[in-house]
């Protein structure tokens, strides 16, 4: 029962994330549809909390494993604070009317978090996420300018009459946000509630034909906060993107969530990456995009086209100056709470973890074309936080992001252990060729994860990653996820708990 | 969705069609007239133009409502309902002028009704474009401001045509002023209809640029 009622206060915070989410982001997806009046608002914000709710329960079992990488948060206390610092960040923006970026928000709360923590920060993971704050309002606006102008072709080929355009633009509205809310049920409810898997008090259901596994029960919360989030709160955010910016057509603002969900699917699609590398062609960050950015993006395009004289720019500056203050205000949230949570709320919000490079270890890091003779001295030398670690080995060597990276996976000590409980579980998510690895494996430790690693790609050819080509890096991505997922399954007292 | 649009937009086109047939009648009844005076069949034209008018007027409320009350094209429904009823407004002045002539029976002599048989056509063509201006403003926009410039022509035209038949009316030595006034009454009326044309040309014009995407 304290279990209970410890896992309802901090799932409580990703509650309110997910609430602040509906609040926001189902404005991004149906705010030109109720702002032009084609839909009602009653209409959209019921399609779009069923889909969201479908989109979580059915489709929304990965969390996201860029948020998971740019920050580990390895305390439920620490998930508690991160989800409130960004659901406060986003929710004081939506407050001033302003359509806020959830993504932004999450990112900046965990900025906050490492800093606090002392982690090392991926600079290159951050860099990309940043470049994507850019990118992806400007690609947006391109494919808006692409869409309207192909529309347009076809309005003056087709030449319908303005009731039946009118009528075609409704369930094109409608069809398009119901799967924009698809979407953002399966793409955004791993960032709402991945964090609480682990301490979910939620039982398989299972009754014949129809089966609910316990994270779907979880994701099935989360998406009822989303959808208490669209009825309660969307309203006035639909508006602003509906009418603030500028004044727009029904057909421009079906062009707009079209292009919306194009630029979040370009950025969320493994397939078009694959396509893209096959061709030899750059591919884009596979990373969470913000959805406001996109529609902003979107809107501005469109504007532009027609001359760019009917933007308000006084909200557009008011939006974009959100997109600076949400992350930032999310970052500094973060730090307090966090700070508080520890200090007065006397529970821990990170978990120490140690960093030994053994003898074995440093010969691996040399196998991997890392120099080590400057830092031979400190084998066996243990330190408890990462950022620690990282700031003694370039006190003799600089390092690279990926060096970096390095370092801490190989040093990294803990216990994996192949203990009967691993056996319990299910393994679909492995091959036949995989499980049998793992199971011929049974009852070793191991003290450091590559040591892991390394046993498992003795086994098995599919447990050996294959040279980094572009066509390789899907395989590769799938394995690497593969070995974080048995990893966390195995690890003895993991810090997450 | 689409079967509640395509019933209206047959609504729509009957309306209009609606239009067409009085401007047509109009065109006959005054032929009539001025080859016959005042006749029964004159009579049963008026009755016909009436029983239209009654017809578009309900045909306009009928829109109007569903428009309303299904929410149809928000962005552009007051310009759509502005635009029949201003459409509607044309046809009660054709009832009017035809009423007028019915009651007042102004007796143009000989040597001008030739001139107010070409007004009265250019009149009627200038009604004919406008209805197609309307018609193109909900299928093919582009062709609204072809068809506009057209109504602006005819419209001159019209105007051009009146002044001089009433520079001949208040110059022919045989008429009274009684008669002058009385003549110049209707043939203002009759150019009344190419100029409510051009009112509603140059509101078309406008809401065809805010259908644009």
């Amino acid at each position: 029962m304290s279990m209970d009622i410890s896992f309802l206060f901090f799932v409580s915070s990703g509650l309110f994330l997910g609430w602040s989410l509906g609040a926001n982001d189902a404005a991004n997806i149906f705010g030109t549809a109720v702002g032009t009046r084609m839909i009602r608002f009653i209409t959209a914000a019921t399609i779009c909390s069923v889909f969201v709710l479908l989109g979580a329960v059915i489709s929304g079992g990965g969390t996201s494993e860029t948020i998971a990488s740019f920050g580990g948060v390895n305390r439920i206390a620490g998930s508690f604070i991160v989800a409130l610092a960004a659901a406060l960040a986003v929710f004081f923006a939506l407050r001033s009317g302003v359509t806020a970026s959830t993504s932004q928000a999450i990112i900046g709360s965990l900025i906050g978090w490492n800093l606090y923590s002392s982690s090392v920060m991926d600079t290159e993971l951050l860099l990309r996420i940043l470049s994507t704050w850019v990118l992806c309002p400007l690609l947006a606006g391109i494919v808006a300018v692409l869409l309207t102008l192909i529309a347009e072709r076809f309005l003056l080929w087709r030449r319908p009459h303005l009731l039946t355009q009118d009528a075609l633009t409704r369930i094109a509205l409608i069809l398009t946000g119901a799967l924009g809310a698809y979407a953002l049920g399966a793409n955004n409810i791993g960032n709402v509630m991945g964090v609480f898997v682990e301490v979910s008090p939620f039982r398989d259901i299972e009754s014949g034909q129809f089966s609910l596994s316990a994270t779907q029960q979880l994701f099935m919360l989360g998406g009822l906060a989303i959808a208490m989030g669209v009825f309660t709160y969307s309203r006035r955010v639909m508006m602003t993107i509906g009418n603030g910016v500028m004044d727009i057509s029904p057909i421009a603002a079906w062009i707009i969530v079209c292009a919306h969900s194009i630029v979040l699917l370009m950025f969320s699609s493994r397939s078009l990456e694959q396509l893209l590398s096959d061709m030899n062609l750059p591919t884009l960050p596979l990373v969470p995009v913000s959805s406001s950015q996109a529609v902003i993006g979107a809107l501005v395009g469109l504007a532009l086209l027609k001359g760019g004289k009917a933007i308000n720019w006084h909200t557009l500056k008011k939006i974009s100056l959100g997109w600076l203050v949400t992350p930032a205000s999310a970052a500094l949230l973060s730090l307090t709470g966090l700070f508080l949570m520890e200090h007065i709320g006397e529970q821990p919000v990170y978990a120490s973890s140690r960093y030994v490079i053994s003898e074995t270890g440093f010969n691996k890091l040399e196998q991997e074309g890392i120099e080590t003779w400057r830092y031979r001295h400190l084998a066996g030398v243990e330190f408890h936080s990462p950022k620690a670690f990282i700031n003694k080995i370039e006190s003799y060597q600089p390092l690279s992001a990926q060096q970096r990276k390095q370092l801490l996976d190989i040093a990294y000590l803990s216990r994996f252990e192949l203990n009967h409980q691993l056996y319990r579980n299910s393994h679909n998510w492995l091959s036949t060729e995989q499980w049998q690895a793992v199971q011929s494996l049974k009852n070793q430790q191991f003290s450091y994860r590559w040591q892991l690693r390394d046993a498992l790609a003795a086994l098995s050819p599919q447990w050996r990653y294959k040279p980094d080509t572009p066509h390789n890096r899907s395989a590769n991505r799938q394995l690497q996820q593969q070995l974080t997922k048995l990893e966390r399954l195995l690890e003895i007292n993991p810090p997450h708990q | 969705m689409l079967s509640r649009a395509s019933q209206l937009e047959n609504q729509l086109d009957d309306f209009f069609d609606k239009v067409v047939v009085a401007t047509l009648i109009f065109r006959n009844s005054l032929e009539l007239y001025l080859n016959h005076g005042i006749c029964d069949e004159y009579r049963e034209k008026l009755r016909e133009v009436e029983t239209i008018e009654s017809k578009a007027d309900q045909l306009r409320r009928d829109i109007e409502v569903a428009l309303y009350h299904h929410t149809l094209i928000p962005e552009l429904r007051s310009d759509v309902l502005a635009l029949l009823e201003e459409v509607d407004k044309l046809i009660n002045r054709v009832e009017a002028c035809l009423f007028k002539f019915e009651i007042e029976q102004p007796q143009f002599p000989e040597q001008h009704k030739e001139s107010v048989r070409r007004l009265l056509q250019t009149v009627c063509e200038c009604m004919d474009q406008i209805i197609y201006a309307c018609r193109a403003f909900f299928r093919d926009q582009n062709s609204v401001k072809d068809y506009s410039a057209q109504v602006q022509w005819l419209e001159s035209e019209a105007d051009k045509l009146s002044t001089s038949l009433l520079r001949a009316v208040f110059r022919d030595e045989q008429l009274d002023l009684a008669q002058r006034i009385h003549l110049r009454y209707f043939v203002e009326r009759i150019d009344d209809l190419a100029n409510a044309a051009e009112d509603i040309s140059d509101s078309l014009t406008i809401y065809a640029i805010k259908r644009g995407i």
